[in-house]
């Protein structure tokens, strides 16, 4: 491919997902200044990288990309954040006393849901981020987490599990 | 349908992804099971207080303009620092008429030879990953976690041992570019110093023999073996690096 029209296609079908790629690296590295950082670099090793992509998904593939560049940046930075454990499994059932009512308030306030969200575990948080703020399906989650589908869907239900307990449990916040 | 299986599906029924019988099964409990049924509407809630957007962050509005930029440099082909990303192919006519304008007039001058372009960029690319912060893409001492992991990325396999047993650990792998092509880079370590061994398909069907340099500092050794081109460069002693290849040629597969 010449330089020229591998620069114009890549401009054309990659370029357009700068807020995906951005919102991504935000909720990953919970930082903005280092989510800039993070997808320039992904967006020139994108390009590097462009003679393998063969006509899927732009979105899909840089934000693959992009996930790369945090986590490997994560392991480098935030070694502490990375060997927390998660849980992976749901273990018991509990029973519920969180008050739908409560949780629909706080979850509409952006700073309070902004909160919760920094607060799980990355594992959980890219696949809550990639499914409900970019309404991937569960195969393209896979396939950008580099996790079989059955686990893209246990994580969600664990994830969203803890988002409604980190809303239900933190003390009413002063209005 | 037990709730502790229920409570994992509902994420899937909530989401549309569950087959037909499945979902079927999941609404059935849903009706007779009240806290299954509560912990629905509470990941409806919250499912859908994201999918609102509140908490969505929009790239800022200058990255646009500074990430094109910085992919414009990069594309383009006469830029120093981005020597690297030349197509060579494309700069060859050009290349080759000014290099016999200057060996008509100079015959003292000579360009650099294939092998000293490649020898400048496995350096150069040796010192970038150890600049960068950017070693490894998969960082792991397993090979059996390294192989798979260039599957899918390169068009070819590249063969991954672990050497700690004979003191050259195993740090990671990732993707680089030298040649004009995609390439496997495996990182080793021996006591403090990194090694990286870029490994890609070689055109010559016969082994070559060894091969080394020194380059800045830096010592090279390369050889290609079972239809692989292998380039190792480190900071490490040149005895130490000749054994490193030595021990790779020993356990390699023989060329067939």
């Amino acid at each position: 491919m010449e330089e020229k029209d591998k620069l114009a296609r890549f401009e054309q079908i990659i370029l357009p997902h700068l807020d995906a790629a951005y919102n991504l690296a935000r909720w990953l590295t919970r930082n903005e200044h280092d989510a800039e950082d993070m997808v320039q670099e992904a967006y020139l090793r994108a390009f590097k990288f462009f003679s393998t992509f063969h006509g899927m998904d732009g979105r899909a593939w840089l934000l693959t990309i992009v996930r790369n560049t945090c986590y490997t940046w994560l392991h480098q930075n935030r070694a502490h954040e990375m060997t927390t454990m998660f849980d992976e499994e749901i273990h018991s059932v509990d029973t519920d006393t969180s008050n739908p009512a409560t949780l629909a308030m706080r979850s509409a306030d952006h700073q309070i849901l902004t909160r919760a969200l920094d607060e799980l575990p990355v594992e959980f948080r890219e696949v809550v981020v990639l499914r409900d703020l970019e309404g991937f399906s569960y195969k393209e989650i896979a396939g950008i987490a580099n996790i079989p589908t059955g686990t893209v869907m246990s994580r969600l239900a664990r994830a969203r599990e803890r988002l409604k307990n980190i809303l239900c449990g933190h003390p009413k916040e002063k209005l | 349908m037990d709730c502790k299986n229920a409570q994992t599906l509902i994420a899937g029924y909530l989401d549309q992804e569950l087959d037909p019988v499945r979902s079927s099964e999941i609404e059935d409990h849903l009706h007779e099971c009240v806290a299954c049924s509560k912990v629905y509407d509470n990941h409806q809630i919250l499912s859908a207080a994201l999918k609102t957007g509140s908490v969505y962050c929009n790239a800022p509005a200058d990255l646009q303009k500074r990430i094109q930029r910085a992919v414009r440099q990069a594309a383009k082909p006469v830029s120093p620092p981005r020597w690297l990303s030349w197509s060579w192919a494309r700069m060859a006519a050009p290349m080759a008429a000014a290099a016999l304008v200057l060996l008509t007039l100079f015959p003292f001058l000579r360009g650099p030879s294939t092998e000293e372009i490649l020898t400048r960029e496995v350096v150069s690319s040796h010192v970038r990953s150890l600049m960068a912060n950017h070693l490894a893409d998969i960082p792991s001492s397993d090979q059996h976690t390294v192989k798979p992991w260039f599957s899918g990325k390169l068009d070819f396999s590249p063969p991954v041992q672990d050497l700690a047993n004979q003191g050259f650990r195993l740090v990671g792998g990732r993707l680089d570019y030298l040649n004009s092509q995609p390439v496997a880079a495996l990182v080793y370590q021996r006591d403090k110093h990194l090694i990286n061994l870029f490994i890609w398909p070689s055109d010559k069907s016969a082994p070559a023999e060894v091969a080394r340099v020194t380059r800045q500092g830096y010592n090279l050794i390369h050889w290609s073996r079972s239809g692989m081109n292998f380039w190792a460069v480190s900071d490490l002693e040149e005895r130490q690096l000749e054994e490193f290849a030595q021990l790779l040629k020993n356990q390699s597969p023989p060329p067939q």
